[in-house]
């Protein structure tokens, strides 16, 4: 292989150590904790770089995926610490003991994998089935996307007696029959976390570089011309949007033993937004973008939490606005334009080139684009 | 393979665009639809290709185009270029061809990379005259070669009909001599179909000629007939001539 094609793999190969070797080696088990927590919003944020960056689909509505992954988990926790025909001890709080009968096939920790994997699989394809097939985009999928989001928190709030409510679910005891206070089981929890994430970012160089990623790239910057080479583009963004749901999910589930709680607030619009915001910070259509960028998202707020109590947000916002008026590619970009505009540097590039240079060469009116003229 | 259109109508709120349009478009010849602005020329590849709604029929191998969606038609053979090349800015040459040669591989192998230029789609740089940009991302191309890279993506995909929309506009005399010569090298086996302005370049190279006009055909006939055709002069010419 050229240098060229390995230059992503170096990136990985640097976050891999930092991951696996650096961070156990200085890092004390609290923070090493929180990092965890952060590798599991990077997952996530590895399927939106995936969805946005490559596939231009402004996914405001992740939480949704990475809700669905984590309270599957939270629930067999939840009834694996009751123990076989147990009941989870919230329950006896606020309902009436019993276990509901949609809550039953959890117990299993095979079907709760399952769960985590397919069922976000199944609603991101129904969706997109329905929202793509129909050429919905841009603007209107971002506020659908997010309506699902929000739809989905306030529907977990409602039903207190079966979910939790605005409390969510906490106090979990074991992790597929290894107890959550032990020191060394936290650690393997954080090892699994960095190592799903590492994989899933592997998978992401494989798919960009195949076939499949050209044509995303393609669907991205030319959806309309696509359909006329012979592919539905729906189709292409499906399979980009399911991707992108289930690596949520995984993240969801991963979160929980290792937070130890999930409430709506991890799963709702402001949670989505904040998936988001590190993808956007990293560089959404780069390799290692979206990852980094999580991390550092979910770095910088928990030290300014930490510093500051109560102004998260509002830096957060800052961020939004600055990373999209002055960096809309990201820290990929300043890496980029250190290298030069290779081929190489295509992983790691964040504006579409295409969008820049139309900027700089305005059409005349009279050459209509095909997107245009499918909008006629 | 010929293309039937027969009693072709398009409208758009209203106005009608294209107002009974019977054409028969044979394989082997060059077929240049002109007309002036606004005669429907482009409205009719729109049809044919799914973009716009149209009644009527076109038959092509015993389906109706007009009853089939986009991508769809383009799996039939029918493919379309558009007035401003739309090529994918952000991609290389060979990744844009390579795109259009999907068409004809399974799906599961979009899992696996691609490794170098597949045959198909380095023959076609050949005849395109590109594979010497080959790695060039797409966007830096010159208005010519975009247009050339359009002509090839319908190549790689063996495209039996292509509708090419003013695929010369915004060329310099050689680019118009050299896609002229490209269009005859082509043509033989395939349904070629050209919306032109330029008369000059109908003259030299069309085999056949339809004339359009406010969504009706007026005339059809070679470069010479057509120019002799009192019709079509006062279209073009207006009343006073």
């Amino acid at each position: 292989m050229s240098m060229k094609k390995l230059s992503p793999y170096v990136g990985w190969l640097l976050l891999a150590v930092a991951l696996l070797v650096l961070a156990p080696a200085v890092l004390s088990d609290f923070r090493l904790g929180l990092l965890a927590k952060y590798c599991c919003y990077a997952i996530a944020a590895v399927g939106i770089g995936l969805a946005w960056g490559r596939g231009g689909m402004l996914v405001l509505g992740q939480g949704l995926y990475f809700g669905i992954g984590a309270y599957a988990m939270a629930m067999h926790l939840k009834l694996a610490d009751a123990g076989p025909g147990g009941v989870p001890d919230f329950m006896a709080l606020y309902g009436d003991a019993t276990v509901p009968g949609w809550w039953e096939p959890l117990r299993s920790g095979a079907f709760a994998v399952v769960v985590i994997l397919v069922l976000p699989a199944l609603v991101a394809g129904l969706l997109g089935l329905a929202v793509f097939k129909r050429r919905i985009k841009g603007a209107y999928f971002a506020i659908l996307s997010q309506a699902l989001a929000a739809a989905f928190a306030i529907l977990l709030v409602g039903q207190v007696k079966t979910t939790g409510g605005a409390n969510g679910l906490n106090n979990f005891q074991g992790f597929f029959g290894y107890a959550l206070f032990d020191p060394a089981n936290k650690r393997m929890l954080y090892f699994i976390a960095a190592g799903i994430l590492l994989v899933s970012i592997l998978a992401m160089a494989w798919l960009y570089r195949s076939r499949f990623g050209e044509l995303l790239v393609a669907v991205r910057d030319g959806e309309e011309r696509v359909r006329f080479l012979g592919t539905d583009p729906a189709n292409v963004k499906l399979a980009a949007y399911v991707i992108a749901a289930v690596l949520a999910s995984i993240g969801g589930a991963l979160f929980v033993p290792i937070a130890g709680i999930v409430s709506p607030d991890d799963v709702g619009v402001v949670a989505s937004i904040g998936l988001l915001a590190g993808v956007a910070l990293g560089g959404r259509a780069s390799l290692l973008g979206p990852a980094v960028g999580a991390l550092l998202v979910g770095y910088a707020e928990t030290s300014l939490s930490e510093a500051f109590p109560g102004s998260w947000s509002y830096f957060q916002g800052a961020l939004f606005v600055l990373v999209i008026l002055l960096l809309p590619g990201g820290l990929a970009q300043l890496l980029n334009a250190r290298r030069g505009n290779s081929v190489s540097s295509r992983f790691l590039r964040g504006v579409p080139r295409g969008k820049q240079a139309q900027a700089e060469l305005p059409r005349s009116a009279s050459e209509a684009a095909p997107e245009e003229a499918a909008a006629r | 393979m010929t293309l039937t259109v027969n009693d072709l109508r398009v409208e758009f709120d209203g106005f009608v665009a294209i107002d009974g349009v019977s054409l028969t478009l044979e394989p082997g010849r060059l077929h240049f639809l002109i007309g002036p602005n606004g005669a429907g020329k482009t409205t009719l590849v729109d049809a044919l290709t799914g973009l716009a709604k149209g009644s009527g029929e076109a038959r092509y191998r015993t389906r109706d185009l007009l009853a089939l969606a986009s991508h769809r038609i383009t799996r039939l053979g029918v493919g379309r270029t558009f007035q401003t090349a739309t090529v994918f800015e952000e991609l290389s040459v060979l990744q844009n061809l390579d795109i259009a040669a999907g068409v004809h591989r399974a799906r599961w192998r979009l899992m696996l990379p691609r490794r170098g230029a597949p045959e198909r789609v380095a023959e076609v740089m050949e005849t395109v005259g590109l594979t010497e940009l080959a790695d060039r991302p797409a966007g830096v191309l010159s208005h010519g070669q975009k247009q050339w890279l359009e002509i090839g993506m319908l190549l790689v995909q063996d495209s039996s009909v292509m509708l090419l929309d003013e695929p010369v506009a915004g060329m310099s005399a050689e680019e118009r001599e050299e896609t002229g010569e490209l269009l005859r090298r082509i043509s033989p086996g395939r349904t070629v179909v050209v919306i032109e302005h330029d008369m000059d370049f109908v003259r030299r190279f069309a085999d056949v000629v339809t004339v359009l006009h406010a969504g009706k055909v007026i005339a059809e006939g070679t470069a010479a007939e057509i120019r002799e055709d009192a019709q079509v002069q006062l279209v073009y010419l207006g009343e006073d001539a």
